[in-house]
């Protein structure tokens, strides 16, 4: 067991477990943040998916040692009132089905389109293609994407 | 799922064994129940309190406008948080807006039955739900209608007021809510013409969708208690292989491991957090008895099916003479199709947190069986059902997968043993390895042809492992070729107007465990169904759009989902340089949907799906919004079994462990989906299910335009593809 500093949504936080301890399991158990979701242990499906230092991570493969120090952003602090541009589009469009993927879902397209607001189909594609829906919202998906990309365009 | 027979009540006749008044002493509110015939007394005090009207279980009216609407199937994405409150709301004629939505606690004397699955929540509620709501809006009447000193017929309701019409008064639902409830039920109501609905058939977006976009949703992992520990069950690889020992040693000196024990499933790993645990679980050394199942595989399996497949099955239907008819035919067409075991492969997987007390049992669970769950735990813990609470959590995808509880028991069999609370986490591997699958099945399909091209006979041989006599239910296998109607759904109703029909089906059971996985039988059924009158179609030389057509009566729902799906296709029309179209249709869960798939053939030999057009005839539509989304989930979900995973078994255990090995559809390989539904009136299908079965025929048959080859077995490899 060590000691870490986190930098989490904004607050410092200091949590002691063992260094390995992916970060998923550190927001989940110990800071109590269960909005990052354990999918599949290996970087496969992006149901983890939290930004650290503004990229687009998977928690649940990345050990805690590694990103001590770093800023860590979940879905519970993309933003304060669910108004990030990517959750307004969300629900204009109705996106989520069952819901498990959706915080990934959304922290990747957030990562994204901080990048690249002006994405082609093919961007987008490439950009979502590691994080799976079984219930198949990529339909939605990719639309409101198209949307928070034009609002994010307006605002600027 | 299992289908039964369900009539639907066409008449507004109050039965007294559905909805019994409750006042409560106190008089500060009144409540009516479902399915209470015998227990109301213990109900007046859980429902009427509060200063609210509940005028039925699922209706809560609150003095400040506010109503609650309680939801007892449960939430899997399939959007019952929205729809079945809907359908009360527009017989209530409450204001949407102020609608919340709760989940129901498990309590069959209150709620009737709350197992979610087969399509059925909407098809086996809609009537219920119309009569509640309908109830809650007469008693209301008559609440104004008293308050004014007016007759009944001169008020009416709107988004929540009663207005009297002559003197424009009005009273809103929370103002009138005390004073209905002290009045009778009504015996008899009218429920609305479908013409007047305002709130049924409009695209409303979900009640959960605020909750699900920022974390807030809470699924069961998600539940927090104090002094929890967390836990994993480690089982045997091999299907019905049993513990021989462990040694934990190594396990026990890991920081934070707190105990490592049998349990019926397998060893339990208990630790002070996940990660705790994880780090336990993989310096545990357990060594197995195999078992009997150590040689299955895959191939043994296929093979098995053949051989069962060369000997006549029990009869599911026989129209004609379909033998006569074969040996008289000018032309005989024959096809063997193959599919494959199928997993869940739900987002979130298998997982619950329970605390088992001496005196009090409460599970938080994502299961679409709560009942089931609750009898399971009294079982187990030797706690009377009352002392069982069962909540359930949002669902992270159930597909069928949560009908079984067995993740339950895991949970049940930990916190007993500890004493404390746990929560019980499946890793992906462990989902995917110990899922019920969906059944490998062999379809043997014969059809005769005339010179003329009529068609004379269908024969369609069903060979496949029994989900309902099958192991599963611990039934004695091998059963003697009993007829299992639920293997056969999709198949012996075939739609085609053919004179001499004739479908069996042959019972091939064996070690690996399986279930409902989303349309269950109907997936493989419509595969063979629809392949094979393509490949009729062509042994005819005719366009399979007008040959289906001329099978089917005219005007029928199938032609006209059919017809509709062309012409938006451009089933007529040429398609881009290199895309082909195919087509198929099915029905099933009382709803009807044809597609169109068009493809090409990528580089590598690899299917490209680029569009499915899908048209949807689901009777009255509750909201059209969902059943779209519940359209292209359910060709998503369709289309990774054309064209990506599958389950393969070596040495009686499932290959595939995560998502690398089984593949699913992802964001680059999503086609367009242009969903079309029919307008009716109809009483309502299900919807959450019947865009699956049509999407595999619809691409394979469409892969044949562009190849010449058909492919007969799934999922379409790039190597079948290969001239």
């Amino acid at each position: 067991m060590a000691s870490f500093l986190l930098y989490i949504n904004g607050e410092k936080r200091q949590v002691k477990v063992d260094g390995n301890t992916p970060l998923l399991w550190v927001l989940r158990d110990n800071l109590k943040l269960p909005g990052t979701k354990y999918g599949c242990g290996r970087g496969l499906c992006g149901a983890c998916t939290v930004h650290v230092d503004g990229e687009a991570t998977r928690s649940c493969i990345t050990a805690i040692e590694n990103v001590a120090g770093s800023n860590i952003t979940t879905i519970e602090g993309l933003s304060k009132d669910s108004d990030h541009p990517v959750q307004i589009a969300w629900v204009a469009e109705d996106v989520p089905q069952c819901g498990y993927c959706q915080s990934g879902q959304i922290m990747t397209a957030a990562a994204f389109l901080d990048r690249n607001s002006n994405p082609e189909e093919d961007d987008i594609n490439a950009a979502m293609k590691m994080n799976i829906c079984r219930c198949g919202t990529y339909q939605r998906i990719r639309k409101a994407i198209g949307r928070a990309a034009k609002e994010l365009q307006n605002g600027q | 799922m299992l289908q039964k027979n369900y009539k639907m009540a066409n008449r507004t006749v109050i039965n007294r064994r559905d909805f019994i008044k409750v006042v409560s002493t106190t008089g500060a509110g009144l409540a009516i129940g479902f399915h209470l015939p015998f227990k109301n007394r213990v109900q007046a005090a859980t429902l009427a309190s509060n200063n609210t009207f509940k005028p039925n279980a699922w209706v809560t009216l609150y003095p400040d406008e506010l109503v609650t609407i309680t939801v007892s199937k449960s939430e899997m994405g399939q959007g019952v948080w929205t729809s079945l409150p809907m359908i009360i709301a527009e017989e209530m004629e409450l204001d949407w807006t102020k609608v919340q939505i709760e989940q129901a606690p498990v309590d069959k004397e209150r709620f009737g039955r709350q197992g979610t699955g087969g399509s059925y929540s909407i098809r086996g509620s809609w009537d219920k739900m119309r009569k509640a709501g309908a109830i809650g809006k007469d008693m209301l009447l008559n609440a104004g209608a008293h308050n004014w000193s007016v007759p009944k017929k001169e008020c009416y309701a709107e988004k929540g007021f009663i207005f009297h019409q002559p003197s424009g008064k009005k009273l809103s639902y929370g103002d009138l809510s005390m004073k209905a409830a002290t009045l009778d039920i009504p015996k008899e109501v009218a429920l609305k013409d479908p013409s007047d609905f305002r709130i049924i058939g409009k695209e409303l977006p979900r009640k959960d969708t605020p909750l699900k976009v920022n974390g807030s949703a809470q699924f069961a992992m998600d539940i927090d208690l104090p002094n929890m520990v967390y836990a994993f069950i480690v089982r045997c690889p091999i299907f019905g292989g049993k513990l021989k020992s462990i040694n934990d040693t190594k396990a026990r000196e890991i920081e934070g491991v707190l105990d490592v024990f049998a349990v019926e499933n397998g060893v339990a790993i208990v630790g002070a957090s996940t990660w705790a645990a994880l780090r336990g679980r993989k310096a545990l050394v357990i060594t197995w008895d195999e078992g009997p199942n150590k040689n299955v595989d895959s191939k043994t399996i296929y093979e098995y099916l053949q051989k069962r497949g060369r000997k006549r099955g029990a009869t599911g239907r026989r129209d004609g003479n379909a033998k006569r008819a074969l040996n008289k035919a000018d032309r005989v067409i024959e096809a063997v199709y193959e599919l494959p075991f199928q997993a869940h492969a739900t987002m979130e997987p298998m997982n619950c947190v329970v605390d088992v007390q001496s005196d009090l049992c409460r599970i938080w669970a994502p299961t679409q069986s709560p009942q089931q769950a609750r009898k399971r735990a009294s079982d187990i813990t030797g706690l009377s059902i009352n002392n069982v609470e069962v909540n359930v959590t949002f669902l992270g995808g159930g597909f069928g997968r949560r009908a079984f509880n067995d993740f339950i028991d895991d949970g049940l069999a930990v916190s007993k043993h500890m004493g404390r609370p746990v929560k019980l986490i499946w890793k992906r591997e462990d989902d995917m390895r110990h899922d019920y699958y969906r059944p490998a099945s062999r379809h043997v399909l014969r059809g005769g042809l005339t010179k003329n091209t009529n068609t004379t006979a269908w024969t369609h041989r069903v060979v496949a492992p029994s989900i309902i006599f099958g192991q599963m239910f611990k039934y004695p296998i091998p059963f003697k070729d009993k007829l299992d109607v639920v293997a056969l759904e999709g198949a012996k109703d075939l739609p085609y107007e053919i004179p001499n029909i004739h479908v069996d089906y042959k019972s091939a059971n064996t070690a690996v465990p399986i279930g409902w996985w989303r349309s269950v039988y109907h997936s493989q059924n419509a595969y063979a169904n629809e392949c094979f009158i393509d490949e009729l179609a062509f042994a005819a030389n005719m366009d399979p759009l007008q040959y289906r057509l001329q099978l089917l009566p005219d005007d029928s729902r199938n032609s006209n989902v059919l017809k509709l799906a062309a012409k938006k296709a451009g089933w007529d029309g040429s398609s881009p340089t290199g895309r082909y179209k195919g087509l198929s249709c099915h029905e099933s869960f009382g709803s009807y949907v044809a597609q169109v798939a068009e493809v090409s053939i990528g580089k590598d030999n690899v299917v490209i799906v680029h569009r499915v057009v899908c048209v949807i005839d689901c009777g009255q539509t509750v909201n059209p919004s969902i059943v779209e989304a519940q359209m292209e989930s359910s060709i998503v979900y369709g289309l990774s079994a054309t064209l990506r995973g599958e389950i393969t078994i070596e040495k009686g255990a499932v290959v595939q462990s995560n998502f690398h090995e089984f593949e699913v559809l992802r964001m680059d390989e999503m086609p367009e989906i242009d969903v079309h539904i029919i307008k009716s009136t109809a009483t309502p299908g299900g919807v959450g299910e019947p865009g699956l079965p049509p999407v595999a025929p619809a691409v394979a048959n469409a892969v044949f335009a562009a190849t010449g080859i058909r492919v007969r077995k799934l999922p379409i490899k790039p190597e079948d593809l290969r001239s």
